[in-house]
């Protein structure tokens, strides 16, 4: 299901090539691959289920909460044009919730939930080898595009161990003509987010969403699963896309023409994606451990070209894959036509 | 007068640009208002700058307040911080730029109001930057609001009537707080106020940008400056409040100097060599596949396992080793541990998969394998199991008989036997050797090779290897019978 985000086992610094996994933990693979990916300091607050990231420590991370507080820093930032890598392990909410899996934070992460006229690309893994490859993939999209990249995780990713394939480390990200170095060279740089000018703001506003509008015809990432003659597509992402890839198995072998699509990027949308899929399947359902917010997206996506419908769990519940089994076999009766 | 005396007279100190470029206005002026304290100690930093010879490293941190616009000012690198943070940035940039100086200046607002918790935090780290914090008793910017400097009675705009403390509080005097701390080496108050006060003032800046110049530690100068504007009144007036009502309240003291010693001199950490990162990290494991699995039963096939047991039998540690064990035969593997709303109820469990195929959900609602380590977990559980699943009883704690007539059972004495081989808390690898040993699943030689991956202290290697035999021989005399 992660085959776009590749081991990339290369052996190109003398590392052996072919690597070996070792059983880690989410959290601990995003430390990993942030380390491999040049990241030398860090600053964070440890909340439940994201501790182990602050423990191990050397981006930022944090849950719910924690990313409520940081979201000054992130609009800042964004305005400012300072790249960063935020990780989320999301838990439970509103308030202080509790510490169990949630995807209530969708709408925080990817419709932003600081000020301004921004967005941040949000990359969503499932595994524990996507914790350490998307961290990676992560740190090259903050440094390319100059912005602030979030990871979107749940507390399962987080708190799971899997074998994960460690790739080789990065090459060091260019050097920053435009940062505060503290040399010569960048003596009179200013990092500000300050535009007093209307029209110079709007043209700094101008030139932020012609970048976040590349960042969604390049850094789209997707996969599928069984969408071949798919009448009936779930959609879904990070730990919810693992449940759904075992009731989309079973309910194959029911003779139910269904196919699982998980959006690996929550920002940019799997849009056109999307769309295609509208003209090929009957009905779509968003399975969410919210109240519905990536729904949202995808009725956007697709225009409303279809029915979709949405099946969540809250507060910490995840479904399991015969509850979303129960779910798709009755949407494929209501359906009539599946 | 000859011209050149007149030229040097007005050369602004070389911690300044020449041109403030702004967007509108004098060029050549600051933006603010006649007889504000901010131009006055805007200069004492710039000469200093000048003096010491470290423009070149030196990062100033523009608050949010009258001098929101320090970076039009100083030839320096700038950051414009958001309202209260800068000592946050402040800390970012000093260690992500060990050679830098650091300068944190702030108003009242923002530094004693908003941003309370960054410069004690800061400060209490000992971050090595130099906060001058401005003093004028109000919020200038947005037009004279009381402030926590505020004094009591002072008239603003949000207290018509004067600051009464009985609903406002005293006004904080931060200099005394933050010499509570051990960290700061050097805290000081002055004032922009009567020559006196100003010569004194020049020289406590200084005193604080050599600090940093030094690496010394955390300074912090609290200057009383004037507001003319915010406090309606004239510059010279504005000078004898200072004196008259500021310093009473706010007095003028080097309250810390612990500046008497060698500064820490900065040495980069040296860059490991990207060949030397994965050892360093530890990302090397065991070759998958040089433990080959041995035939299996289809229906012990992957497995989708449940541990449990009570806090303390080791139950994720035993569902660590199976998966470590699986992922050692080169099969795909998850673990997740108990969690969230599913801890209640006093038995500790987690969820396994060993499969050949790419693992779904890594939730296991519907075991084909449950480890029973007491008797609340097989009663809580083994209604899951499906039908026709295993369930591996350590009886020695389940006295009761199992419910279900459709499953099968495999009651071994894990406690007992593990008690005999010294210590009963080497149960829960009786266990896993006993589910290998029964089912195949698991190769003794992986087991016995996974142990000193996932037992830390090395001492219980050796018991948790006799645990695994002893539990894999019992499991394997089940099978033949």
């Amino acid at each position: 299901m992660a085959q776009d985000a590749g081991t990339n086992v290369k052996g190109a610094l003398g590392l052996p090539a072919k690597r070996t996994p070792i059983l880690i933990k989410g959290n601990d693979a995003i430390v990993k691959g942030a380390i491999l990916a040049g990241a030398r300091s860090y600053f964070g607050y440890p909340i439940t289920p994201a501790s182990e990231i602050a423990e191990t420590a050397s981006r930022t991370a944090s849950s719910g909460p924690g990313i409520s507080l940081k979201q000054e820093g992130i609009s800042y930032c964004a305005g400012a044009e300072l790249p960063c890598v935020i990780a989320t392990i999301m838990r439970g909410g509103p308030g202080l919730g509790n510490i169990a899996p949630e995807q209530s934070d969708y709408n925080q992460v990817v419709r932003i939930g600081g000020h301004g006229n921004y967005r941040t690309p949000v990359y969503a893994p499932a595994s524990g080898q996507e914790m350490c490859d998307l961290t990676m993939a992560a740190f090259e999209t903050a440094d390319r595009y100059r912005t602030p990249v979030m990871i979107a995780a749940d507390g399962f990713t987080g708190q799971m161990m899997e074998p994960v394939v460690f790739p080789d480390p990065i090459p060091a990200l260019p050097e920053k003509d435009w940062a505060t170095r503290a040399d010569a060279a960048t003596r009179r740089n200013l990092i500000s987010s300050i535009f007093l000018e209307p029209d110079e703001l709007e043209e700094h506003n101008r030139h932020l969403q012609r970048k976040y509008k590349e960042i969604e015809e390049k850094e789209v990432r997707f996969s599928e699963y069984m969408i071949d003659g798919a009448k009936l597509v779930v959609v879904g992402y990070g730990i919810v896309s693992r449940v759904l890839r075992t009731a989309v198995h079973l309910a194959r072998e029911e003779g139910i023409p269904v196919g699982l699509l998980r959006p690996i990027t929550l920002f940019p949308f799997p849009k056109k994606r999307l769309e295609e899929l509208a003209r090929q399947a009957k009905r779509m359902i968003t399975f969410e451990l919210s109240n519905g917010q990536m729904i949202e997206d995808v009725r956007l996506s697709i225009h409303d070209r279809i029915p979709v419908d949405f099946y969540g769990r809250m507060g910490g519940n995840v479904p399991s894959a015969e509850e979303c089994l129960d779910v798709i076999r009755r949407a494929a009766k209501e359906g009539g036509t599946l | 007068m000859s011209a050149p005396v007149y030229e040097v007279f007005l050369q602004k100190p070389k911690g300044f640009y020449d041109t403030y470029e702004r967007k509108s206005g004098d060029k050549t002026l600051m933006h603010y208002c006649p007889g504000c304290g901010h131009g006055e100690l805007h200069k004492m930093i710039a000469e200093s700058l000048e003096e010491l010879g470290v423009r070149d490293r030196t990062i100033f941190l523009s608050p949010v307040g009258c001098s929101v616009f320090g970076y039009y000012y100083f030839d320096t690198g700038n950051i414009q911080c958001a309202h209260g943070r800068a000592p946050a940035v402040g800390t970012g940039a000093q260690r992500s730029r060990p050679h830098s100086i650091v300068i944190s200046y702030q108003g009242d607002g923002d530094l004693a109001a908003i941003g309370l918790n960054e410069i004690l935090q800061a400060a209490n780290r000992g971050e090595k930057m130099a906060v001058f914090f401005v003093n004028n008793a109000i919020y200038g910017m947005t037009g004279g609001q009381m402030a926590p400097t505020t004094l009591p009675g002072m008239a603003t705009t949000t207290s018509p009537l004067g600051r009464d403390v009985k609903l406002a509080g005293a006004p904080i005097r931060m200099c005394e707080m933050i010499s509570t701390l051990e960290a700061p080496v050097y805290v000081a108050r002055c004032a922009l106020a009567g020559a006196k006060e100003i010569n004194r003032t020049r020289k406590i800046v200084r005193k604080a940008l050599e600090t940093q110049a030094e690496r010394k530690g955390f300074t912090f100068v609290e200057v009383l400056s004037t507001c003319p504007t915010g406090w309606g009144i004239n510059p010279p007036d504005s000078q004898k409040f200072i004196l008259e009502k500021m310093v009473p309240y706010f007095p003028l003291n080097i309250f810390v100097d612990k500046t008497d010693h060698e500064g820490e001199p900065y040495v980069p950490h040296p860059e490991p060599a990207p060949s030397k990162i994965h050892e360093i990290l530890r990302l090397t494991g065991h070759e998958v596949g040089s433990f080959a699995p041995g035939a299996v039963d289809p229906r012990y096939m992957n497995p989708r396992m449940k541990i449990a047991g009570f806090g303390g039998q080791g139950v994720l540690l035993l569902g660590l080793g199976l998966a470590q064990c699986g992922m050692m035969e080169g099969r795909q593997v998850s673990w997740l541990p108990s969690y969230g709303p599913e801890m209640r109820g006093g038995t500790a469990h987690c969820h396994v998969n060993i499969s050949e195929d790419e693992i779904g959900s890594p939730l296991v609602s519907r075991p084909t394998v449950l480890l029973s380590l007491n008797q609340p977990s097989m009663e809580k559980f083994e209604g899951q199991l499906v039908p026709g699943g295993l369930q591996v009883r350590n009886v020695s704690m389940i006295p009761a008989a199992s419910k279900r007539t459709d499953i099968e059972n495999l009651d071994i004495r894990a406690s007992e036997i593990a008690d005999k081989l010294g210590n009963p808390r080497a149960a829960n690898m009786v266990m896993l050797g006993a589910y290998a040993g029964y089912t195949g699943m698991l190769q003794l030689e992986t087991c016995l090779a996974a142990l000193p991956e996932i037992v830390k202290k090395k001492t219980l290697v050796e018991l948790n290897r006799k645990a695994v035999e002893a539990g894999y021989e019992e499991g394997k005399k089940a099978r033949k019978a």
